[in-house]
């Protein structure tokens, strides 16, 4: 017999007293050779920052997990190394995202943008429509990997059901 | 949606276990639920694993929120307990538990919490702890006040405690909150509605717990909390599959 899950509710507010009280988003030593940054924006239907949420990422090739929370400018910045291809599926880190007004975190993933041609092999990312691709291929900027997600509008960020 | 939509909507069975994410009495879900549908991942990659913590996440004092400071914390002394399991019943071993939660008073240690209640300074809110074999958790804390919101005119939470908690498969991450049994506040606060399913609603709270009540010292409430399937993602302990 299957037994109902647990519904989901929104972290609030005032989940960084007890999620963000140590650092958490080096998914590897920062002084690691090679290691890579990544960093974004969360923002809202109106293209405003969302200054109370947080992230998560989970680079399942190396079993790597951080977590960030966002600054007034809906800023996340990970430390990480580049993850491995898996099988056929592309280097990529799944993102969760959690915020006040969210009732239910919501999942996606960041790809990078110097692997296309894993990218376009990748089952999930080959999946989508060709707009919707793009929104999931992080940009190089200034030597680190930017990846903002965007809750609502055109280019909103592709969410997988969990 | 607008500001003058209701602030609670009837029950509707047919969400069952979901949350209705863009409920719109809850008003920040307006600019911040998405629209567009999730898209399905194929069920192969429901098995991807997850983070595993160790015993060096959690501290020895990380579960008793009432003995992280010099003085006891003012307020009910309670103990919270229960298991976490996967949606077959199988219980989630080693999974990380963290709780946040209001003091007595209604009021968070957090900056942007300006609610004119007394902060407590033997009480910082917050606890961590793994689950055993069986998937129980255990914390000790003091009951949280209800606090008022700027939601709409007169908009009160029910008490609860803020839970998140990792099992196996990104399938299986969840944050929720704890109720407490009976609040009258609950059929006028939008986040507790924004369940629609009144069976679903239930499993957001606690019961009383008279066994484990700790005699002339704390009352014991007791949730169990059920993940999502975890196609056969395993962890170190979990070999057996």
């Amino acid at each position: 017999m299957q037994l109902p899950r647990t519904p989901s509710q929104t972290v609030g507010p005032y989940y960084t007293i007890g999620l963000c009280r140590r650092v958490e988003n080096e998914l590897v030593p920062p002084d690691d050779a090679g290691v890579l940054r990544v960093t974004g924006q969360l923002l809202d239907g109106d293209g405003e920052p969302i200054g109370d949420g947080m992230i998560e990422a989970w680079d399942a090739s190396g079993s790597r997990w951080g977590r960030s929370a966002t600054d007034g400018d809906g800023r996340f910045w990970f430390v990480t190394a580049k993850p491995a291809a898996m099988d056929s599926a592309a280097p990529h880190l799944d993102i969760y995202v959690f915020a006040r007004g969210l009732l239910k975190h919501q999942l996606t993933r960041m790809y990078f943008p110097d692997e296309p041609e894993a990218n376009a092999v990748d089952p999930v990312l080959s999946s989508l429509p060709e707009a919707d691709r793009a929104v999931l291929v992080a940009e190089q900027e200034d030597g680190a990997v930017r990846f903002d997600i965007r809750m609502q509008g055109d280019r909103q960020t592709v969410f997988f059901a969990t | 949606m607008t500001d003058d939509s209701p602030i609670v909507l009837p029950d509707d069975p047919s969400f069952g276990d979901e949350v209705q994410v863009d409920y719109p009495g809850y008003r920040s879900t307006r600019l911040r639920a998405p629209k567009r549908p999730l898209v399905t991942l194929p069920e192969e990659l429901h098995s991807t694993g997850g983070p595993v913590f160790g015993d060096e996440t959690v501290s020895a004092l990380d579960y008793d929120l009432t003995q992280q400071h010099e003085g006891e914390p003012l307020g009910e002394r309670i103990i919270v307990t229960g298991r976490v399991l996967d949606d077959a019943g199988k219980p989630i071993r080693n999974a990380l538990v963290e709780v946040w939660q209001a003091n007595a008073g209604g009021r968070y240690k957090h900056h942007v919490d300006q609610h004119p209640a007394p902060l407590d300074p033997n009480f910082s809110g917050a606890g961590r702890c793994l689950t055993d074999d069986d998937g129980n958790y255990r914390f000790i804390t003091v009951k949280p006040g209800a606090y008022p919101w700027g939601n709409h005119e007169n908009a009160w939470r029910p008490a609860h405690i803020h839970f998140s908690v990792f099992g196996n498969a990104f399938t299986q991450r969840l944050v929720t909150q704890m109720y407490f049994p009976g609040d009258p506040l609950f059929r006028f606060d939008p986040i507790f509605n924004s369940v629609r399913d009144p069976k679903a609603r239930a499993l957001l709270v606690s019961e009383f717990d008279l066994e484990t009540t700790k005699p002339d010292w704390a009352l014991a409430y007791r949730w169990n909390i059920v993940l999502g399937h975890g196609g056969n993602g395993t962890t170190p302990l979990e070999e057996d599959h």
